[in-house]
């Protein structure tokens, strides 16, 4: 079978097991793994750009997408006034203390040597610490103080705030879609700073610098209440879509509803997903789009030249280590990206639902199963295995449920193995990940 | 008095819960570093073998406690310990026979088996949870203190206490007498030496008639008990979770590669350096300065220089420390 042939129908494929989703179990929930594929399938990309183009193996990738939610919270809510003027001005001049300390310190540590160096280093750093400290807290308390229930915390640069019918019906806000792209500026710093101090070691120490800075993130996300208002959450982000409710009460809604043959309730899902799944559709097409160019252009043959022999690139004076941080801060942006979107879509930032076995491990097995290498390999991987995550619950659930009809109700081992079918995933993406690597280790989609 | 005050405080908050953690970590990282060393890859379903063999292990103290048979004083899970290694040891034996041996067969790159342990610590992770389920589960029993603070208090007369957990006590003993065994094991041994052998460098160990298959199954055995004793360990001193052991993951890498990879002196003394960086870095120090300082001098905050919570940026700082200024780690560890 020709290639062009076989991708169109595993393509067709997984659009198939989408519609039979939307059969099955309702249009809602199909539309609905539908969207979270979309943007699986961009945090697929991301990595694919990393490991496929470079052969980088960054497995932080869940700290890049958490970066990317907290852009949609810095970007879509509200300021909240009371809480700058308490303690905005203190925090802001604490953060620029910390960042003039370490400048002070590189200064230092280029003018002089030897034992005034590390001395010198060591008081700057204690001092610099004190000082940092001293202001930061002070800020960080007054504002978290502010009306803990519902704020204590900076809020967001949405100065338009929420938009309302005169009803006061919410309506669509399309400042959050800025989250998107701040998202992966934010993601595009913190892997330039990761990437200049651990690029260039070994691919292993690259790999447990990234694991250790995803942690570092979410550590920060929980605990800096002040920032994004840690485990309490923020709720309520602004929707660059329709709101559900604001649709049930539009008279021509209804209308074109009724049309259809749909009650007003279902339809708004509906239509509200849709929406969702078009605004995703443009920015996956719009980044594949990209890749794909990078890939065929002479930046991506360079790229894949330095990944097969990095010696021999070199050689060529192909500098290294300055295209692996190009392409490692390319590819967190892009996961950055997904992780606003993914924010967006929820409505709510969760630093406590961020584990890296959902956000980084799961994004690598849709890489590999869809082939490392290839765009449409990972776009392909993200949406299959992003189906096949949500779907294997249920699926492990009628299993088990199967293979315990013979026990009586009530008994140890059927309780045992009902409850265990929430613990199929993991073994599911597991195996899947094994098999495929074992037998098929160019992924559906091999690379050419 | 007061240093003497302020020197227990330290014991107390400090150096005895950082020995514990430390030998924890030091035998976690021993068997990374092992598996890197002979099988020269990261093994990132190293903190699943641990959870593993520790929820095998609480199943035989569950059953042990079932049968009316106790440890006395002594915590139960050190006796069901062995059938935790034994089920461990099979479950090693059977991944590298079914998964590990067709990359080795096929000379694969490391980062390839890097990616294949990924899968491994997936298919581990369901299995735990399947087995255990994902609840917090504490299952030391027996004595809890080899001394309680207020029996240190009357008997030494300090204002301050010291208080050692018979888990820590254990902890270190057992590490101890793990650490002292697997030395003994690789410098005298036959197979140890070939192992070391194998490690140095492998076409000449080949040439020299070493089996590598032999040496490839031993090594398991070794990590499998190894990630078994430190999981149960761990356990006992603070509580089993399936999450938190995969969580571990981070400072037992930490403390390989600090050490150095590959070098099993090194793990030990990455191990302890890790802990004790995160134990001093997260502790409130007010308790040990109020002694130390002048009155009109004593700190009004809890100088904590960090949140608990951070304890993962601190074996991370070291480690990027390490890296920037000595690649190879503090002994000298191998580089691919």
């Amino acid at each position: 079978m020709n290639p062009a042939l076989k991708n169109t129908f595993l393509f067709a494929f997984v659009g198939l097991l989408l519609v039979g989703t939307g059969m099955v179990q309702g249009w809602n929930s199909a539309l609905f793994i539908l969207n979270m594929g979309l943007v699986s399938a961009i945090m697929a990309l991301g990595v694919n750009l990393q490991w496929g183009f470079a052969g980088l193996f960054n497995i932080g990738v869940m700290g890049f997408v958490a970066l990317g939610g907290l852009a949609a919270v810095l970007i879509g809510m509200p300021p909240v006034g009371e809480a700058w003027s308490a303690g905005g001005i203190s925090i802001l001049a604490g953060l620029a203390l910390g960042v003039a300390t370490v400048i002070a310190v590189v200064m230092f540590r280029k003018r002089t040597a030897g034992r005034v160096q590390t001395f010198g280093t060591i008081a700057i750093l204690i001092l610099g610490f004190v000082i940092y400290r001293a202001v930061f807290d002070g800020g960080v308390n007054a504002v978290e103080s502010v009306n803990p229930a519902s704020t204590g915390y900076l809020g967001g640069l949405n100065i338009f705030g929420p938009h309302q019918t005169a009803d006061g019906l919410p309506l669509p806000d399309y400042f959050i879609l800025l989250a998107w792209p701040m998202g992966g500026v934010l993601a595009a710093g913190a892997a330039w700073i990761i990437g200049k101090t651990a690029l260039g070691l070994r691919s292993d120490y690259l790999a447990i610098a990234t694991l250790g800075i995803a942690e570092i993130i979410i550590a920060v996300l929980k605990n800096e209440d002040w920032l994004a208002r840690g485990v309490k959450n923020v709720n309520g982000l602004p929707r660059p879509v329709p709101y559900e409710v604001t649709l049930q009460n539009d008279p021509g809604f209804i209308a074109r509803a009724a049309s259809f043959g749909l009650d007003p309730v279902a339809a708004s899902t509906i239509y509200t997903k849709l929406c969702y799944t078009v605004l995703f559709a443009i920015v996956l097409l719009v980044i594949l789009w990209l890749s794909q160019t990078a890939l065929k252009s002479p930046w991506g043959r360079m790229m894949r030249a330095i990944r097969d022999n990095e010696t021999a690139a070199a050689a060529m004076g192909k500098n290294v280590t300055a295209r692996h941080l190009q392409i490692f801060v390319l590819g967190s942006a892009i996961c950055g990206i997904a992780g606003a979107m993914m924010t967006t879509l929820d409505g709510q930032l969760t630093p406590g639902t961020y584990q890296p076995l959902r956000f980084t491990f799961l994004v690598w097995v849709m890489v590999i199963v869809g082939g490392s290498g290839n765009n449409f390999g990972a776009v392909l991987g993200g949406i299959l295995i992003w189906w096949l995550w949500v779907q294997v619950e249920p699926l492990g659930l009628g299993l088990m449920n199967l293979l315990s009809s013979g026990l009586e109700d009530g008994s140890a081992l059927k309780d045992r193995m009902i409850e265990s079918a929430a613990y199929m995933r993991l073994l599911t993406m597991g195996l899947v990940l094994l098999i495929v690597l074992r037998f098929s280790p160019r992924g559906l989609i091999p690379e050419r | 008095m007061d240093f003497l005050n302020a020197l227990v405080a330290l014991a107390n908050f400090v150096i005895v819960p950082g020995l514990a953690y430390g030998a924890q970590l030091a035998i976690g990282a021993l068997g990374v570093t092992l598996i890197y060393g002979i099988l020269r890859f990261s093994n990132f379903a190293h903190g699943d073998t641990m959870a593993f063999g520790t929820a095998i292990t609480i199943i035989g103290t569950n059953a042990l406690l079932a049968l009316g048979i106790t440890f006395g004083p002594l915590p139960t899970a050190l006796l069901a310990l062995p059938f935790g290694i034994g089920a461990t040891i099979l479950l090693v034996l059977f991944t590298d026979w079914l998964v590990y041996k067709f990359y080795r067969d096929q000379k694969a790159k490391p980062v390839i088996l890097v990616i294949v342990s990924m899968g491994v610590m997936f298919v581990m992770n369901g299995i735990v949870r399947f087995v255990i389920g994902v609840r917090d589960i504490r299952f030391a029993d027996g004595e809890r203190f080899l001394i309680t603070a207020r029996e240190f208090k009357e008997m030494t007369g300090l204002r301050e206490g010291l208080a050692i957990k018979t888990t820590q006590a254990i902890t270190l003993v057992v590490a101890c007498i793990a650490v002292a065994l697997l030395f003994w094991f690789l410098n005298k041994t036959r197979t140890g030496k070939s192992m070391r052998a194998f490690s140095d460098n492998e076409d000449l160990a080949l040439l020299s008639g070493i089996n590598p298959d032999w040496v490839v199954k031993v090594t398991w055995m070794i990590v499998a008990a190894l990630a078994t004793t430190a999981g149960v360990l761990y356990g006992l001193d603070k509580s089993f979770k399936a999450f938190t052991y995969f969580q571990l993951l981070l400072p037992i890498f930490a403390a390989a590669i600090v050490g150095g990879l590959g070098n099993p002196l090194g793990a030990i003394a990455g191990g302890f350096v890790i802990a004790f960086s995160e134990v001093t870095i997260t502790y409130a120090w007010k308790k040990v300065l109020v002694y130390l300082m002048p009155e009109s001098l004593e700190p009004d905050g809890l100088v904590q220089l960090m949140s608990t919570d951070y304890k993962f940026a601190v074996s991370f700082a070291i480690l990027i420390v390490v890296l920037l200024f000595k690649p190879t780690g503090l002994f000298k560890g191998q580089s691919v």
